[in-house]
């Protein structure tokens, strides 16, 4: 069993996720995947272990741990549901504008809040503008001492459910994404209003909606750092959240790696275990060796960002890329291995498989992560 | 005003198993485990603390070093002290032996306002140290609460589960109340539990810690004694059937008519 | 003080580990080829029994002279009267007593607590009682667990029966533990068999320990008297008939406690029967029923053969039905003429509330669930199909 040699307090975030996810998370996913309703339950007992207040600062009412322990955290709790795991994992993504950008009195207001339980979403997509993030057109007009929302988000994991929100709108629509700003919206705040929740393949737990904005006055405080800063704020954002959506994937993964195994040893057919067959055995092989090898660079990546490194881009993007490649196939594989039964409802690759998915699609589309890693590369050698 | 709960480390019996053929148990790396229905107990002694604001809350284990990890458990979900019973002495003891000791133990830590202990272990399942418990200390008890109505420095208001519902029973206090799964859900540790819980350490007191007389405790203090383990009548599975449901309603129906019950 | 130890007889020992693997206190463990015992060894002795080598041996320092305390003779029982009707485990355990007592050459007691309870001495006569020693106040007319057991202190210290039993049900699990720590005498809980040592005239208690995984007999050699539970409805009644019998009167001193104790209200639990120890039929429902609503159909059932309503742990925990219907470890145990099981798959800790029930029905629609292990009677069907059905059938055959 190889050691990544978690430090006292990663290990002990990796032994309550792990309990959590075991102890009630795996009892009620299929029934929040069925229903798509929110866990606020799991959220609460979630922010009443402290997890929130795993990526913020002390001096905000957090552990001040880094991006190693929210993936081990992730990590884990995926492993019990992603979809459930999102409403944590989302909202470090929406905290993440705050905490690096933000100035004292921004961090004050919202980090204690955050580290309580509040949930949090991070909205960057549009109708018009996935891969090409360039292309929004939400509108922030300054007028006085206020900014004034218009415009329509996507696609937005806990819209409806957040309280704060980091959004990315354009402050000077001339100069196109150089433009953009971030700011921070309240839940609440007269203007800003929710789609339908939408009937996803996957991460059904998960609340995905259209954050709506009309006429959304906020107070010029909520500019995070400086106008034209948007897209800088959105892909530093990235840089740190990525490792996330890639222990989120390993969650993913694991899981099925171990439903598969197990059920290979269980399952008789032509009087043995399936797992006796080397067809299957080199399925689970390649399984898990993808597996490790995802998981290594993730937690390499996480420590590199910890450390301080802040020229990741290309590995982060790489880690994301690879993680979900490898939960989408692991999926895919774990079942098959059950075969007919993987099909059915009853058990629980099949939720696996259409979680999975998702992982390969958002925080940039795996397409744009190799473009990323691509153009770094070329930067770097000579 | 101590409110003290009783906790006992025990193996995990989900994952005891019985070998048929060698009849004996079959014990693939049996964990250690807070007895489940102490889980509730802790909880519950915490929720007193939160709902009166007053009481500090004192987990109590009797039983070998290692019982330190059950009251690591408890430091991590929030109770505020932990103490050790452990001696030699006091192996080989039996309910009427713990029982004792614990209440020695207790009467140690003083100014008890109400002892908490879970309805039975899982591995002795006798559900007796509670009651015993009581009877030593000489204050009232109430068994198997599935919800505390009230509680303040001088009384307890609960509801007990009986054969046919349920009791509303005052007390004064001090008082054992013995607790069963239906009166709270446990939390989980948090992070600051556990890390607090990773430093802990716990008091620590032996058999001269405490006031006991000798021939209450341990194996002289206990009447009871196991003279035989033997696997329970294995129970073999009959004939399973399949087919439509119109079939197998009747087959089953024809079984009731067999077994004389229509 | 005797000093009791596990001693490994190492020209036996092997090294095989069995012992580590039985041991579910971790408290052995093999080192260099020899096992070697730990200090957090309970002295359960299950390793004793599963080594082969015979290398293991529980000994025990002869303890310092101890005598059987003289003059207790005698079989005494508890009569439980559950809201003015005396139960049935109370009549139950009088033939045990029977038979403990024709054993012992000796006759049989029993104690009747409560309020206008006189009128159920003449059964419990008839049902084996050969004295009726009868407390009756309007103080004691509900169950409080310290009043009772200072008068049954009194009863025994009067009469001093060798050996006492009552039904080990939720009033007896809460009274006698309490008489017998107030009498410093070994208690066991939840017997299912009884037996007295020829030699000695012990009584020798058996009960399922580890949630029913092992069997311990257990005896009290130097206290009396020996107490013990009785787990509900493995004994039968005798078949009453008419018998002479003594009733004998004993006044009741409301006792000054330094504390207060009173039942306030009495809830009884309305509509379905909660008394699951009782029922002479039982159908549960597990996870198989997979929500509230659809426990309407075990409900259905249910009154259709006039049975009571038991659930799994998974049932109660996922919220669908309340947890005074869960029978497994955690939850009652019951040993009904007929458990009928659907939707269950019969882990263990559910097994060992319900296995010991004369007839298991089992539906479930996955062949390789393990309630089919013990199932009498197996139905691999869909409990939502089967059960309407089996409901109509049932219907028909009542003439309805």
């Amino acid at each position: 069993m190889i050691d990544y040699f978690l430090t006292e307090e990663e290990e002990i975030i990796k032994e309550l996720a792990r309990k959590i996810a075991e102890e009630k998370i795996k009892a009620k996913r299929a029934y929040y995947d069925e229903t798509q309703e929110f866990p606020w339950d799991i959220v609460k007992i979630m922010a009443e272990s402290d997890l929130f207040r795993i990526f913020i600062p002390e001096e905000y009412g957090g552990f001040g741990g880094g991006v190693m322990s929210l993936t081990v955290a992730v990590e884990e709790l995926s492993r019990g549901c992603a979809g459930i795991a999102l409403a944590y994992a989302g909202t470090a993504l929406g905290t993440f504008p705050i905490l690096l950008f933000g100035n004292e009195e921004q961090k004050k207001k919202y980090l204690p809040r955050i580290a309580e339980g509040e949930l949090a979403a991070f909205a960057l997509t549009e109708a018009q503008a996935g891969s090409d993030a360039g292309n929004i057109k939400t509108r922030a007009e300054k007028r006085g001492d206020y900014y004034v929302l218009n415009g329509t988000k996507q696609f937005i994991t806990n819209g409806g459910e957040a309280g704060i929100y980091t959004v990315i709108a354009l402050t000077n629509p001339e100069k196109g994404a150089r433009g953009a700003s971030a700011f921070i919206v309240e839940k609440g705040t007269p203007g800003l209003s929710f789609g339908k929740k939408e009937n996803k393949l996957g991460i059904r737990a998960s609340a995905t909606r259209e954050v709506i904005f009309q006429d959304c006055k906020i107070p010029k405080e909520n500019l995070l750092g400086k106008e034209g800063m948007g897209f800088i704020i959105a892909m530093k954002t990235f840089d740190y959240s990525r490792p996330g959506v890639a222990a989120q994937a390993l969650g993913i993964a694991q899981a099925a790696l171990e439903e598969a195994t197990k059920y290979a040893k269980e399952r008789i057919q032509f009087d043995v275990p399936i797992a006796n067959f080397q067809a299957i055995q080199h399925m689970l092989a390649d399984m898990a060796i993808k597996l490790e090898a995802a998981r290594a660079l993730t937690y390499q990546v996480a420590r590199n960002i910890d450390k301080g490194n802040t020229k990741i881009t290309k590995e982060s993007a790489m880690v994301k890329c690879l993680a979900s490649d490898v939960a989408m196939e692991v999926t895919l594989n774990a079942v098959q291995i059950f075969g007919g039964y993987g099909y059915m409802k009853e058990y629980p690759v099949e939720k696996l498989m259409r979680d999975a998915k998702i992982t390969q699609i958002y925080e940039g589309t795996n397409q744009i992560m190799r473009n990323i890693v691509a153009s770094q590369l070329l930067k770097e050698v000579k | 005003m101590n409110i003290i709960v009783c906790i006992k480390q025990v193996p995990d019996t989900q994952d005891v198993k019985m070998d048929p053929e060698r009849g004996t148990l079959i014990r693939e790396g049996v964990k250690s485990i807070v007895n489940p229905f102490d889980l509730y107990a802790l909880e519950e002694g915490i929720r007193i603390k939160e709902r009166t604001g007053k009481g500090t809350v004192v987990a109590l284990t009797m039983g070998p070093p290692q019982a330190e990890e059950a009251l690591k458990e408890a430091i991590a979900m929030g109770v505020d002290r932990g103490i050790l019973i452990t001696d030699k002495a006091f192996a080989g003891a039996d309910t009427l032996a713990t029982s004792y000791t614990l209440a020695k133990a207790i009467e140690k830590i003083g100014s008890p306002w109400v002892i908490v202990c879970g309805r039975q272990a899982i591995d002795g399942d006798t559900a007796q140290v509670g009651p015993e418990l009581a009877a030593w200390l000489d204050v009232p008890q109430i068994t198997y609460v599935s919800k505390i109505l009230e509680i303040d420095e001088k009384r307890i208001k609960a509801e007990r589960l009986t054969d046919y519902g349920y009791d509303v029973v005052e007390a004064t206090v001090p008082c054992v109340i013995t607790v069963n799964k239906e009166i709270n859900e446990p939390r989980l540790p948090s992070l600051r539990g556990m890390m607090k819980a990773k430093r802990f350490k716990p008091e620590i007191w032996d058999s001269s810690s405490m006031d006991v007389d000798r021939k209450y405790i341990g194996l002289e203090g206990s009447p009871t004694r196991v003279i035989k383990i033997f696997a329970p009548p294995q129970k073999i599975g009959g004939q399973k059937h399949e087919g439509t449901p119109e079939e197998l309603a009747k087959i089953i129906v024809k079984k009731f008519e067999e077994l004389k019950i229509i | 003080m005797p000093k009791r130890e596990l001693r490994v007889i190492k020209e036996n020992c092997t090294g095989c580990g069995v012992c580590e693997e039985v041991c579910p206190y971790n408290a052995i463990e093999v080192i260099n080829g020899i096992a070697v015992v730990r200090d957090n060894c309970v002295f359960c002795g299950i390793c004793v029994e599963s080594c082969a080598f015979e290398a293991l041996k529980l000994y025990e320092e002869k303890p310092e002279e101890r005598t059987v305390p003289e003059g207790y003779s005698g079989v005494m029982t508890y009569a439980e009267v559950l809201n003015g009707e005396l139960s049935r485990v109370s009549l139950e355990i009088l033939s045990i007593a029977r038979e403990l007592a024709k054993r012992l050459n000796t006759n049989v007691t029993t104690l009747l607590i409560g309020h206008n309870i006189e009128k159920h001495a003449k059964a419990l006569i008839n049902h084996g009682a050969d004295k009726v020693i009868v407390v009756d106040h309007s103080e004691l007319n509900r169950f409080i667990d310290e009043k009772y057991a200072k008068i049954f202190v009194t009863a025994i210290e009067q009469f001093k029966p060798e050996v006492v039993i009552g039904g080990a049900t939720a009033v007896g699990r809460a009274l006698f533990p309490r008489v017998a720590a107030l009498l410093k005498t070994g208690l066991t809980a939840d017997c299912t068999e009884f037996d007295i040592e020829k030699e000695t005239g012990l009584l020798l208690q058996t009960r399922p320990a580890f949630g029913g995984n092992i069997m311990a007999t257990i005896k009290t050699e130097f206290t009396r008297p020996q107490m013990a539970t009785v787990r509900p409805r493995v004994f039968k009644p005798l078949t009453p008939e008419e018998r002479d019998g003594e009733i004998i009167k004993l006044e009741y001193e409301p006792h000054k406690e330094s504390f207060v104790k009173q039942v306030l209200d009495v809830l009884i639990t309305e509509g379905e029967t909660v008394n699951l120890e009782d029922a002479d039929i039982i159908v549960s429902g597990g996870r198989g029923v997979g929500s509230k609503e659809n426990f309407k159909v075990i409900f259905d059932l249910a009154k259709e053969l006039n049975a009571a309503v038991g659930a799994s742990r998974a049932a109660v925990d996922a919220g669908w039905i309340p947890y005074a219907h869960q029978v497994g470890q955690t939850g009652k145990t019951v040993s009904p003429k007929i458990y009928i099981a659907c939707g269950i798959s019969g882990a263990i800790q559910h097994q060992v509330g319900m296995r010991s029930s004369d007839f298991i029905i089992a539906i479930n629609k996955d062949p390789e669930a393990p309630i089919f292990d013990i199932a009498d009677l197996g139905i691999v069907g869909d409990l939502f199909e089967v059960i309407p059905v089996l409901i109509k059938e049932i219907k028909k055959k009542k003439g309805e």
